[in-house]
């Protein structure tokens, strides 16, 4: 097709020069779709091609066949393919159809020629489009989170769908398709210069002492040069092998050199089979680099706990009401209930299942660059949150999980899609279900900061009533308003943490950090006012966790406001956790800390 | 009904007509957070907006009525709906003791500058009041409606990243909207926060 300039496995793509996304990148987009529909439309005129193939190189044989089809012959419609034989346009067809085929290849080439992004250490930028052209610019410090997801069908061409978030409604940033292994070369090195830390302090640190994401993305940017003189420009027909020699060879930078020359020598046979071995390893790899995570910060969810809770879980009673009524619908001959019915039960069971398929394999850990959630068996995503990017905490437990004692966590960032669709919605839940302890594991990951004085409040918050652990207590005349839950109502604040306790049906736990509140709110209704209650609100982007105190007392409320207010403002004057990487982390270099 | 508005009764009210302090010193490049320093200084104490608002909302109030009660008039005459008739007198009632309370609820709508924070509070029945930090600032909007367009008036929105904390002043003469948009725009500069 073209000498694809094609970035290799070891190239270090957050140059600051243009690059190009996987060559198989439209298929993968687009051209499946073209694919399937070509396959469609040949498998069902097959019958229709093969006489016309025995029509031209059988004529006798055609004579029974003129017959039977000889009253529709004409009729275009029912027969275009019989319409064209019979006038004689075969050739005219087929160059057409040629048309077709080149037109589309041309344009895949053309769209993949002129799909070229770059990473600065200032922003990402992604040029596309034949006709449009357009040019988006992210800028690094703006960054909400970096997925990685791997649908099924990429994952057999070993590639990746890159997603940088930003704050912003379809902000997003999207780089489909990368090399797998180029995909998360590239979210190291985009999330440390996201993370303020300068380019040349990391050049000059390589490896030993610092972390591993920062170990990898230093290796690769200082061995590219030494492989290819100027990486943009690496003309290279073997580059499918060379690129697949890159991941045994990632995070071992003195492997690199060597192994990537070797693969421009070898037999295409012998690189074919490193490609497969390669795709085999690939899919058989965990999805969580161990190198990456301590272990003991993972969390993962075993199987039966991921069914059992689906099965506890709100759809259930839904799913028992909607067999109920089309069980009765039926039986008293309602038949239009079948259609107002059937559908809601065909999408209940979908939503259960794909919570269930994203749960499987689940996994959330701590690494240097921010919290890392993977998820998935056959199409597998991974979802990194930088540190300081986690607006709103909160740890639900609904009625039927408490028996055993299970929560599911979710989480308030910017960027999320004010309507919770579902791929959105799934990206706000950090931990479908899990244990108490576990729960204690992932605020410990979410709030780093103040980890050690929010886990002194986690079990009296998840559990706990009354004064236990410090927190507000609710007067009792706020049980004309909250018969079951003013006990549990309570609001602590610790570390710039404001931690708010409520429900008793639905268990909640809300984490808002002072340092990304954007108000605090206090509101008095008539009733309210009538028992000298007040309800205190802290605002944060929108999400699925909103923080509110509800029937606190009037003045207590009227001091929370004030306190949290203040705290507020001077928790996010010192907070920089959103530039995480430019406080020293080895010890033994003298840091330029990063000011803006 | 309450004696006063807000949520601390015993606080002074300054109206906006009154000459109060000028905060000159907030537009300028001060450091941060030196309120420690200065801890009043800065603070405008509660202002309230411009007693012509009334008739902006008492205009608004009057239309609506009108509508609903010509709709339901309609109904009685056309259709001769004989509860129509009193729908039509219960809308007229409560709009008329809306209208009545409107004054009361327009000196309700107070904000008021601080050092880091903008406070702003409403209501008389449901009240509310909100602190939004200025660095949390993501843009000001000025907004003016044609009835207070002809009364010189204009709405003040300050829009943070967080969908329900918008806070709306309301009724503030144009001079004075255009005034406080660039002091907050400047004072949301000066203390710049993350997202």
């Amino acid at each position: 097709m073209s000498g694809p300039v094609r970035p290799q496995g070891v190239v270090n793509l957050a140059d600051g020069e243009w690059h190009r996304l996987h060559p198989a990148s439209p298929l993968l987009r687009g051209g499946l779709v073209f694919i399937a529909v070509i396959g469609f439309i040949i498998a069902n005129l097959r019958e229709r091609v093969i006489e016309i193939f025995l029509a031209i190189f059988a004529p006798e044989s055609t004579a029974p066949i003129d017959a039977e089809y000889g009253e529709w012959q004409q009729d275009w419609a029912n027969d275009p393919v019989g319409g064209i034989v019979v006038n004689g346009l075969v050739g005219w067809a087929l160059l057409a159809l040629a048309a077709v085929i080149i037109a589309v290849v041309i344009g895949f080439w053309l769209s993949w020629r002129m799909h070229t992004f770059r990473v600065t250490p200032e922003a990402v930028e992604v040029r596309s489009g034949i006709l449009f052209r357009s040019h988006r610019s992210a800028r690094l410090d703006r960054i909400q989170g970096i997925n990685v997801n791997r649908p099924l069908f990429a994952r057999l061409f070993g590639t990746a769908k890159l997603e940088i978030s930003v704050a912003g409604q379809s902000a997003n940033v999207q780089l489909a398709y990368l090399g797998s292994a180029l995909a998360d070369a590239l979210r190291a090195d985009v999330l440390r210069l996201a993370s303020g830390a300068r380019a040349e302090r990391a050049q000059g640190a390589v490896a030993p002492a610092a972390g591993a994401v920062d170990g990898r993305a230093d290796a690769s940017s200082v061995v590219a040069p030494g492989v290819v003189a100027v990486p943009g420009t690496a003309q290279e027909p073997g580059a499918p092998a060379a690129a697949a020699d890159a991941p045994a060879a990632d995070g071992t930078g003195a492997g690199v050199p060597a192994v990537g020359a070797a693969g421009q020598r070898t037999p295409v046979s012998a690189r074919a089979g490193a490609l497969v071995t390669q795709r085999v390893d690939e899919f058989l790899a965990p999805e969580l680099d161990p190198d990456l995570a301590p272990p003991e910060s993972v969390v993962h969810l075993p199987l039966g706990r991921v069914i059992g809770s689906t099965l506890l879980g709100g759809s259930t009673i839904w799913a028992i009401i909607l067999v109920a009524i089309i069980v009765v619908g039926v039986t008293t001959g309602q038949m239009w209930v079948l259609f107002s019915f059937v559908p809601a039960a065909i999408g209940l069971v979908s939503y259960t299942w794909s919570r269930i398929t994203k749960s499987l394999r689940y996994s959330i850990a701590g690494t240097p660059d921010g919290v890392r959630i993977g998820h998935g068996l056959l199409s597998t995503g991974n979802q990194t949150i930088p540190p300081g990017r986690v607006h709103a905490v909160e740890a639900t437990q609904w009625v039927f999980w408490r028996p055993f004692g299970w929560w599911s966590v979710r989480i308030n960032v910017a960027g999320q899609s004010v309507s919770a669709s579902g791929e959105a919605a799934q990206r706000t839940i950090v931990l479908p279900v899990g244990t108490a302890a576990d729960v204690h594991r992932v605020l410990a990951l979410l709030l780093p900061d103040a980890a050690a004085e929010v886990e002194a409040l986690v079990d009296a918050g998840l559990v706990g009533r009354g004064d236990a652990g410090g927190f507000s207590v609710t007067p009792k005349r706020a049980a004309w308003l909250r018969p079951f839950s003013w006990k549990r109502i309570g609001l602590a604040e610790t570390a710039g943490v404001a931690v708010i306790r409520r429900g008793a049906l639905i268990r909640s736990l809300s984490l808002v950090p002072l340092a990304r509140m954007q108000s605090v709110a206090v509101s008095v209704g008539p009733i309210e006012r009538a028992l000298d209650l007040a309800t205190l609100r802290l605002h944060t982007v929108t999400g699925p966790v909103s923080a509110l105190l509800p029937v606190a007392d009037r003045t207590v409320a009227a001091a929370l406001f004030e306190r949290l207010a203040h705290e507020a403002i001077e928790r996010a004057a010192i907070d920089t956790s959103h530039h995480w990487g430019a406080v020293p982390a080895p010890a033994n270099e003298t840091e330029s800390l990063h000011v803006d | 009904m309450p004696e006063a508005p807000g949520l601390q009764p015993d606080e002074t009210v300054h109206d906006e007509a009154q000459p109060h302090q000028q905060p000159q010193h907030l537009g300028d490049a001060q450091p941060p957070f030196d309120d420690a320093q200065q801890p009043e200084a800065s603070d405008t104490g509660w202002l309230r907006v411009s007693p012509k608002y009334v008739l902006v909302e008492v205009v608004g109030s009057i239309i609506g009525m009108l509508v609903f009660v010509g709709l339901a008039l309609g109904a009685y005459f056309l259709l001769h709906w004989q509860w129509a008739l009193w729908v039509a007198g219960a809308i007229a009632l409560v709009s008329l003791v809306g209208i009545a309370f409107e004054p009361r609820r327009v000196r309700s709508i107070q904000y008021r500058l601080r050092a880091d924070d903008l406070l702003f509070r409403r209501g008389i029945m449901f009240q509310r009041q909100v602190a939004v930090p200025y660095g949390r600032m993501q843009l000001v909007d000025i907004t003016r409606g044609p009835v207070a367009r002809a009364l010189g008036l204009a709405d003040l929105k300050f829009v943070t990243a967080a969908a329900s904390s918008a806070v709306t002043v309301p009724g503030l003469p144009m001079a004075e909207a255009d005034r406080l948009r660039d002091e907050l725009v400047a004072l949301a500069e000066s203390r710049r926060a993350g997202l």
